[in-house]
């Protein structure tokens, strides 16, 4: 059994409610988690002998707009031992109310939630050193996000007008 | 921060404009007297949003971005970053595009460690070695501006490809760096390795142990430094390095004279590995036939209709790139070089994100410096080799 089979057996044995989705692109496994069982299912991969993903290689967000569940974070882990990628990837509908910190299973995952909140403003709860990180500290907004302006404005015609509307940053505050 | 003790200890803002902070990078330290209680580095004096400006360019056009993050090392985000481009494609370079791809990211990594090797020793107050390293570094700019008419901002790699070919030049002028340069490497090592001030700089000084190097995900020298055998070209290899005959070297003290260790027995292996792939460098084109990828050469646009509506299309629409995303790593001079990249299908990417290893090395300079004086803080960071251009993004 290759290790792409076996991170899904094992996940489906400890927590069945956990995985809702997999994705498998260009040979890269992605497992959708449900938001509430990351921390749970994180420490298991960590300390499960037979998977071992002791190292996160990063976090980052990702803007599906006009999708729903609009956010999206991505965890990329790397089993040293094992020699094995692994993308968690859990959706997120409210950026207020996002996934839980893993700062206890990996270290580095403080410093990695910072550039997630300060770019794309998700938030993770129990992250208490959450704070502008590139941006200044009275910055407004999140630039990654996708109705985040790039610093001009697109032409509206007739045919896209609704569209280019529906990313202006008024359109989102109702 | 949280600050210990306000009353008696005193707060020093080191940088932003400080030589020993390798860039923009600006610390601010709580000292009771000269011993360091508390660090946090504050970053971001560079950033430029290159993310979110890449989402609005076509795939080949933000590549000239890639070469603006890690400035010492611009080969080595262009491949990382085309790499990905290529795995969401689902096509492969040639053979002869990739073994010109290893040479050139090779010769960027032993560049890159020539500066790492001349600042560092310069704030532990060791100028020749500066002068010396970028003598050298010199030289390998001059190839890089054969190749691609550009030192430094290079943007050689291309989505199917190279640029164009390498010209006859080039490969006589590898070897000749090839004959000169381990004479210049035992130069460096007799000036610094059994120097005494150098080695009470750096050993036992910033000790990281292997289960911290990994929790607190450092990658590159920082991680080998401390023991764990990790190298994404060994790992995970790409562009055909499974082929080359390397070592990884490793140490395990885990302190800055681990990593200057580990940094110079690396400029050898790269070097093993320049030799090898020139010796085995195989004929044929280095850009991939699917013109709806890579644009037709200019001699083709005269005579047929074809190519001037493939010129026409790559360069104002750009090519479509199937949904989905992907992340690759590859082993830039600093470590695992991550490239997060989602397509919707169309022209232009719907999400980059780049795992800088400055970035995340950067994250572990507190822990390293707690309890040192303040010199020693200049020794780690060089030990780090962190370049802000990359962190601030």
């Amino acid at each position: 059994m290759n290790n792409h089979d076996l991170v899904v057996e094992k996940i489906k044995q400890s927590y069945p409610d956990a995985l809702e989705e997999i994705y498998d692109h260009r040979g890269e496994r992605t497992l959708y988690i449900r938001k509430a069982d990351l921390k749970a299912v994180c420490q298991f991969l960590r300390d499960e002998p037979t998977l071992r993903y002791n190292f996160l290689s990063d976090i980052c967000a990702d803007d599906m707009l006009p999708d729903f569940p609009r956010f999206a974070v991505n965890y990329q882990l790397y089993s040293i031992p094992h020699n094995h990628r692994l993308r968690l990837r859990v959706r997120v509908e409210d950026p207020e109310d996002g996934p839980e910190t893993v700062a206890l299973i990996w270290a580095i995952a403080t410093w990695l939630e910072m550039e997630v909140w300060d770019l794309m403003g998700v938030r993770f709860k129990g992250n208490t050193s959450l704070r502008r990180l590139f941006l200044p500290e009275d910055w407004q907004g999140h630039p990654l996000r996708k109705d985040y302006p790039l610093g001009y404005e697109e032409v509206q015609f007739s045919f896209n007008f609704d569209e280019i509307n529906a990313k202006k940053p008024h359109a989102t505050k109702d | 921060m949280e600050i210990e003790d306000a009353e008696e200890h005193m707060l020093l803002s080191m940088g932003p404009q400080h030589p020993s902070t390798h860039g923009v990078l600006r610390l601010l330290v709580e000292l009771d007297g000269e011993t360091v209680v508390n660090l946090a580095p504050d970053i971001g004096f560079l950033h430029t949003g290159i993310e979110k400006n890449m989402e609005a360019k076509t795939y080949t056009k933000a590549l000239v971005m890639t070469d603006r993050m890690d400035y010492l090392s611009p080969m080595s985000n262009n491949l990382g970053y085309i790499l990905a481009i290529e795995k969401l494609l689902g096509v492969e370079a040639t053979p002869r595009a990739q073994a010109i791809r290893v040479i050139l990211t090779e010769l960027q990594r032993v560049a890159s460690h020539l500066v790492w090797l001349g600042t560092s020793a310069l704030d532990l107050a060791a100028m020749t070695v500066f002068l010396y390293a970028f003598r050298e570094r010199e030289y390998i700019l001059d190839l890089f501006e054969m190749v691609a008419g550009q030192r430094m901002m290079v943007s050689y790699f291309r989505p199917g490809g190279l640029w164009r070919d390498i010209p006859d030049e080039f490969v006589p002028a590898v070897r000749h760096f090839l004959d000169f340069m381990p004479g210049k490497i035992a130069d460096y090592e007799g000036l610094l390795k059994n120097n005494p001030i150098f080695l009470k700089r750096t050993k036992g000084v910033g000790v990281v142990t292997a289960e911290d190097a990994i929790a607190w995900g450092l990658t590159g020298g920082c991680l080998r430094g401390s023991g764990v055998n990790y190298d994404v070209r060994k790992a995970n290899p790409y562009c055909g390095y499974e082929q080359y005959d390397f070592d990884v070297p490793l140490e395990t003290d885990g302190d800055v004279y681990a990593r200057y260790r580990v940094r110079v027995a690396e400029i050898w292996q790269s070097l093993r590995i320049i030799e090898q792939a020139i010796n085995k460098l195989p004929d044929g084109p280095v850009q991939i036939s699917d013109r709806k990828i890579v644009p037709p050469p200019r001699s083709e646009l005269g005579k047929s209709m074809e190519a001037v509506i493939h010129h026409f299309k790559l360069w104002t629409e750009g090519f479509s790139v199937p949904a989905g995303f992907v992340y690759l790593a590859i082993e830039s001079p600093r470590g695992e070089f991550g490239v997060y990249l989602r397509s919707d299908g169309g022209p232009k990417p719907a999400r980059v994100h780049f795992r800088g290893p400055s970035y995340v090395n950067l994250a572990s300079l507190p822990r390293m410096s707690k309890n040192l004086f303040v010199a020693d803080v200049v020794a780690i960071i060089g030990s780090i080799d962190i370049v802000l251009g990359e962190i601030d993004r």
